[in-house]
């Protein structure tokens, strides 16, 4: 009895916590105008693709897909890149200060990113980079939790591979490529989903940096749409369905990663 | 010896230099700039053309004292944090407690369901919401209707707007700290909770006396990191009421957006932007003064 009461409820709130979804993707399918009558309906009366095909043949939906996705990847690689350099050198290169240097970066954790936006953005403006990918891929290249992550990851590995490989020859930079970076594998894909995620998902500084409509990236083209198209609720959940779809396959595939990046950011303290 | 050393500072600075030279000119030396404008008039005559750039001392921040506005946004920012960040870790705990728990099959399953709404965009969701508190067209009012409740105005009405954001909020974010208490969960001792059977503790006597108290620490972390993200609330209100009605969900980073980036009022939005990094680091200094307390 116990066992079923739990049971239930568990399906409850996974219900809940994907009806919204599921209504979206069947909105999407409706017939303009079918989704704003009372009582609602659930399903469509017949799979109507006209919404999905006018927000790529009309709203240019298409270039703001390739536009977040050039940003996200940009962001990525870069992050993943800088970061691993950087928490390989607080991890394993001796240096007198390196502690105090990341204490430092670390005391940076409770400073909220708005407190920055301003200045970024007229710094970026006299580099004349608003409007340009530039703009959020630049800012985003190094962060103080990707760092914190790959330096956690470091430590397990046992100086014993990098002194061995030292007595063969390797410098700094061959024992960086040819040890670290394979053995850091898992985190490396734990913080590459974390920010692809990240930088897809980021609504306000794109919305700051991209003011031209041709640079906006998916979520700042939904909100602007959102502003000319607001009772046309089936195209409003066609291009929802299209800015969460690829969140959705990459989490569904890459899980286990993004799930231990939490756990991990979550017994630094 | 020298050489080595100096050496491994050659080396650490190669390595070092990409994610630092990043770090300081986007972040560090920014924060620095903002507290340098926020006591400055830099405003859109100074954007033009910095001669009219002036240093106008604490007038900023004597300003925003007096400014209704920004004590509105003070006030809603607040009520979203100390009402939606509790109800949010309440909710992150129990679903915790249910997936982690024995008697249940599938457990993988329902703790990736239950972290769906955590890794989706934000916008596109609050637009999904948006559509669901509909007065008229609603699902959220067509449910309520089956209990008998007659239906609101969910996003249209003062009262009501902030209270739906919230819940909005909460089934948006619960997943993620569910799944950092799974892990404080799985952290604890199974011996513990042998030892309790053993006394013939009930499930709520286990509840308050071991999984309690050795899920604080997770606990404090989760408060914090809750808080922090709660503190900076806008996409919500920016795709949902534009901060109304009668500005009942402008939040402090909603107005200093407004100010900065739609009136150009920079020096007065880092002066925003500044105070709630205040009130920010002073929330996260009175929880580690809390849990230096019961570490004691």
């Amino acid at each position: 009895m116990k066992r079923f009461l739990i049971i239930v409820l568990a399906f409850v709130v996974a219900i809940t916590t994907i009806f919204p979804f599921l209504w979206m993707i069947s909105a999407s399918f409706m017939n303009s105008g079918e989704a704003s009558i009372y009582p609602p309906k659930f399903l469509p009366d017949e799979i109507n693709f006209s919404h999905y095909s006018s927000l790529f043949n009309r709203m240019n939906v298409g270039i703001y897909f390739i536009n977040s996705l050039i940003i996200s990847l940009g962001v990525t690689f870069f992050s993943l890149l800088f970061n691993s350099m950087a928490g390989y050198a607080f991890a394993k290169i001796r240096f007198k200060f390196k502690d105090s240097i990341f204490r430092f970066l670390l005391s940076s954790m409770v400073i909220p990113g708005q407190v920055t936006m301003l200045p970024v953005f007229l710094l970026l403006k006299n580099m004349g980079l608003i409007n340009t990918y530039f703009a959020i891929i630049i800012p985003g290249m190094a962060s103080v939790f990707g760092i914190f992550l790959i330096r956690q990851y470091c430590y397990s590995i046992p100086d014993s591979f990098i002194e061995a490989a030292k007595i063969d020859g390797a410098n700094d930079f061959q024992i960086y490529y040819k040890i670290i970076l394979p053995l850091c594998k898992p985190i490396l894909v734990t913080l590459g989903i974390l920010t692809f995620l990240g930088t897809w998902n980021d609504f306000m500084w794109p919305l700051i940096v991209m003011t031209d409509s041709s640079m906006y990236t998916l979520p700042v083209a939904l909100a602007n749409l959102m502003g000319e198209h607001v009772q046309d609720t089936e195209l409003m959940m066609a291009g929802s369905a299209i800015t969460i779809l690829p969140v959705f396959i990459l989490f569904i595939f890459l899980q286990k990663y993004y799930i231990s990046g939490i756990m991990l950011g979550g017994v630094k303290e | 010896m020298k050489l080595m050393k100096k050496n491994n500072i050659a080396a650490f600075m190669f390595f070092v230099i990409p994610a630092l030279v990043t770090l300081l000119t986007f972040f560090f030396l920014p924060v620095f700039a903002a507290f340098l404008l926020s006591f400055t008039d830099f405003d859109i005559y100074s954007l033009g053309d910095l001669s009219n750039l002036r240093f106008t001392g604490f007038a900023n921040y004597l300003d925003l004292f007096e400014d209704p506005l920004f004590w509105k946004s003070l006030t809603n920012t607040f009520y979203f944090v100390f009402a939606g960040a509790p109800l949010s870790i309440l909710v992150s705990l129990s679903a915790a407690l249910l997936v982690n728990s024995k008697l249940i099959k599938w457990k993988s399953t329902f703790r990736v369901v239950y972290f769906l709404p955590v890794i989706t965009t934000l916008v596109a969701v609050a637009i999904v919401w948006r559509y669901i508190y509909h007065p008229r067209f609603g699902l959220f009012n067509y449910f309520l209707s089956f209990l008998g409740l007659e239906g609101m105005d969910w996003l249209g009405n003062p009262v009501l707007a902030m209270p739906s954001i919230i819940i909005l909020a909460i089934w948006k974010n619960f997943g993620y700290n569910m799944i950092i208490f799974i892990a404080g969960l799985q952290n604890i001792p199974s011996e513990l909770y042998e030892a309790a059977d053993i006394e013939g503790a009930n499930w709520w006597q286990k509840f308050r006396d071991v999984t309690l108290p050795l899920l604080a620490p997770t606990t404090i972390f989760i408060t914090i990191i809750t808080m922090i993200g709660y503190f900076q609330l806008f996409a919500e209100p920016y795709i949902m009421t534009q901060g109304g009605p009668l500005n009942s969900t402008l939040s402090v980073v909603l107005y200093m957006y407004n100010e900065g980036f739609k009136w150009w009022n920079i020096g007065y939005a880092t002066a925003i932007a500044f105070s709630l990094f205040i009130i920010i680091m002073t929330g996260t200094l009175i929880q580690l003064a809390i849990q230096r307390k019961l570490d004691r």
